[in-house]
């Protein structure tokens, strides 16, 4: 009996282990498939040129035009997010302070936010620019991220905040400080590591959405001047090249992907670095 | 610093915080109203039942029948939960009570980098690998579709898009789990594994459905990468192999030609009010559940 439960044991490590190194195996075989699909089309014409005339029949240009949109969709998208996010996080943690039971609810609807699926932004967004009679641009782009990234945002600066002791802000009000004065003064400094990896998850969310900006950019040729001009995206670029009946064209979307993941992963490096080294001057 | 200026930022900042709080609060409802009003139109003309029941898809004449859609809808997210089920609840068990530290800190990485990576790299890594393979299958089950791009694939992909989601909620639910009472078990002489299967997947059993349920509503929206390899015909389709036309993908494919076809942009903004009440509905249960595990332990 003894040595059948330890047998089952092993047993059924082995099947968990072989489960999981399957995930690891899925993540490797995506990384393998994009790199030896599109490392032959990737080359410096690429990633330095916009598209010249027949760039889609298969001749020269290259995908700044997408590089570029898509950085400009994604930090104009996270900037404008902070603007709503960092009070709204606050007001969490400073009015809201003495009714938790409020603070449950409104964190409840966030989580609930965060998981509207993009197309449904999309939608929306579609709906209000028809109603308003704006065009598709690069602002609307950015608007409608920016929505889409805020719950995800107030959420992972809640999450952070909520490591702060109570006394910090209770010996503060006691001081006679307004509760937005400590919030803009005090968590702010002490939610920076919090605020930091929210914007690069925000960065990173903002450059590879496609279904919401799938209504909202638009698709140009030029690299946008204006916000009020249409962008292309990088995942737009990947999607719609992809679609071409052309080889050249089509190797060129794994081309655009290569740059894409490579682009994700800088940022999730960058924001594990990061988090470590603003987690210095925290109250415990 | 003089008071009365101090009060008056204070104000001014309290009005700042309290506008983009209820903005976004509010956001899900401003949305809902927004597609209720444009998909006003089609509700008064047809009723509802006929218009989710009815599998009569002809724009061009009016018909505005959304159940191939829906019903590929289904299949495809039930499809992808129960791939994913296995794989995320093994790793998960795997991660939190067998790896060595080290191990288990690379597979969270991995995890992390697996929840980063855009649906449309996703997308494309389903027309690479997984659609060859389908097709594979396929054809050597005789299925009159052999070209791959199915309601299978679209099955797979949704699975490994949802996995990192629903893999990080099921490492923090068995985190979640008391030490005292492993140790106790293990006191009394169940082997590690008997712990496991008899007391913390017990005590957290309604958690893990949460979580799954999170799962399942996350797969329902997936746009872009289900698209990519479902195969898009409208049709209810008959087996695993036969291509699927689930509702985002309707949304994303027609939002063009939406405005020269009367009452289309109804029908299409129909189907996205529908994916936003099933998403609310389903977050929001799943996510009492997961609260009242939070609060608990």
């Amino acid at each position: 009996m003894n040595s059948r439960k330890y047998l089952v044991e092993k047993i059924v490590k082995i099947i968990l282990l072989i489960f999981t190194i399957f995930i690891v195996f899925v993540l490797l075989s995506i990384f393998y498939g994009i790199f030896k699909k599109g490392l032959s089309a990737l080359n410096w014409e690429i990633i330095s040129q916009v598209p010249k005339g027949g760039y889609y029949f298969g001749k020269e240009g290259g995908i700044l035009n997408a590089i570029v949109g898509s950085l400009y969709l994604a930090i104009g998208a996270s900037l404008i997010a902070l603007v709503i996010s960092i009070p709204a996080a606050f007001f969490i943690h400073t009015y809201l302070f003495s009714y938790p039971k409020w603070q449950k609810r409104v964190r409840l609807w966030l989580d609930v936010l965060w998981g509207i699926p993009p197309i449904v932004y999309g939608a929306f967004a579609f709906n209000f620019m028809l109603f308003m009679g704006w065009p598709s641009s690069l602002l609307a782009a950015m608007i409608t991220v920016a929505l889409l990234i805020s719950p995800v945002m107030i959420r992972s600066m809640d999450e952070s905040l909520q490591h702060n002791s109570k006394g910090l802000f209770e010996s503060a009000l006691s001081l006679g400080f307004f509760k937005g004065e400590i919030g803009f003064k005090f968590l702010f400094k002490q939610s920076l590591p919090g605020i930091t990896t929210a914007f690069l998850l925000a960065l990173g969310k903002g450059l590879g959405d496609t279904a919401s900006v799938l209504f909202t950019a638009g698709f140009t040729d030029y690299i946008p001047e204006s916000i009020t001009e249409p962008a292309a995206t990088l995942p737009l670029a990947i999607f719609f090249q992809l679609s071409s009946p052309i080889p050249e064209v089509k190797e060129r979307a794994y081309a655009a992907a290569i740059v894409l993941t490579i682009i994700i992963l800088v940022i999730s490096i960058l924001s594990r670095v990061l988090s470590k080294r603003f987690s210095k001057n925290r109250i415990k | 610093m003089n008071f009365s200026l101090r009060y008056y930022i204070e104000k001014l900042r309290k009005s700042w915080m309290i506008i983009s709080l209820v903005i976004i609060l509010s956001l899900p409802f401003l949305i809902g109203i927004s597609l209720l009003f444009k998909s006003w139109p089609l509700l008064v003309s047809t009723p509802i039942s006929e218009i989710i029941f009815s599998s009569n898809w002809m724009p061009t004449k009016g018909n505005f029948g959304l159940w191939p859609f829906i019903f590929s809808s289904i299949v495809v997210s039930l499809l992808g939960l129960l791939i994913m089920i296995p794989f995320t609840l093994a790793s998960a068990i795997y991660i939190t009570q067998f790896a060595p530290n080290w191990i288990s800190k690379v597979l969270r990485t991995v995890i992390d980098i697996l929840a980063g990576i855009p649906s449309v790299i996703f997308g494309l890594w389903g027309i690479i690998v997984i659609v060859p393979m389908v097709s594979e299958w396929a054809t050597s089950a005789n299925s009159a579709n052999a070209s791959g791009y199915s309601i299978l694939a679209a099955g797979i992909v949704v699975a490994v898009t949802t996995l990192p989601f629903v893999l990080n909620m099921l490492i923090e639910l068995f985190e979640s789990v008391p030490r005292e009472l492993k140790e106790s078990t293990l006191a009394m002489g169940a082997s590690h594994w008997q712990t496991i299967k008899d007391v913390i997947l017990k005590k957290i059993r309604p958690g893990i459905i949460a979580a799954f349920t999170l799962g399942l509503s996350k797969a329902f929206g997936e746009t872009i990468a289900v698209l990519m390899v479902v195969g898009n015909v409208v049709q209810i389709p008959d087996s695993i192999f036969a291509a699927g036309y689930p509702l985002p993908a309707l949304l994303a494919n027609n939002y063009g030609e939406m405005m020269s076809i009367p009452k289309y942009d109804s029908a299409l903004m129909l189907s996205a009010l529908m994916l936003l009440i099933i998403v609310i509905l389903f977050n929001y249960f799943a996510h009492k559940v997961i609260r009242f595990y939070q609060s608990k332990m």
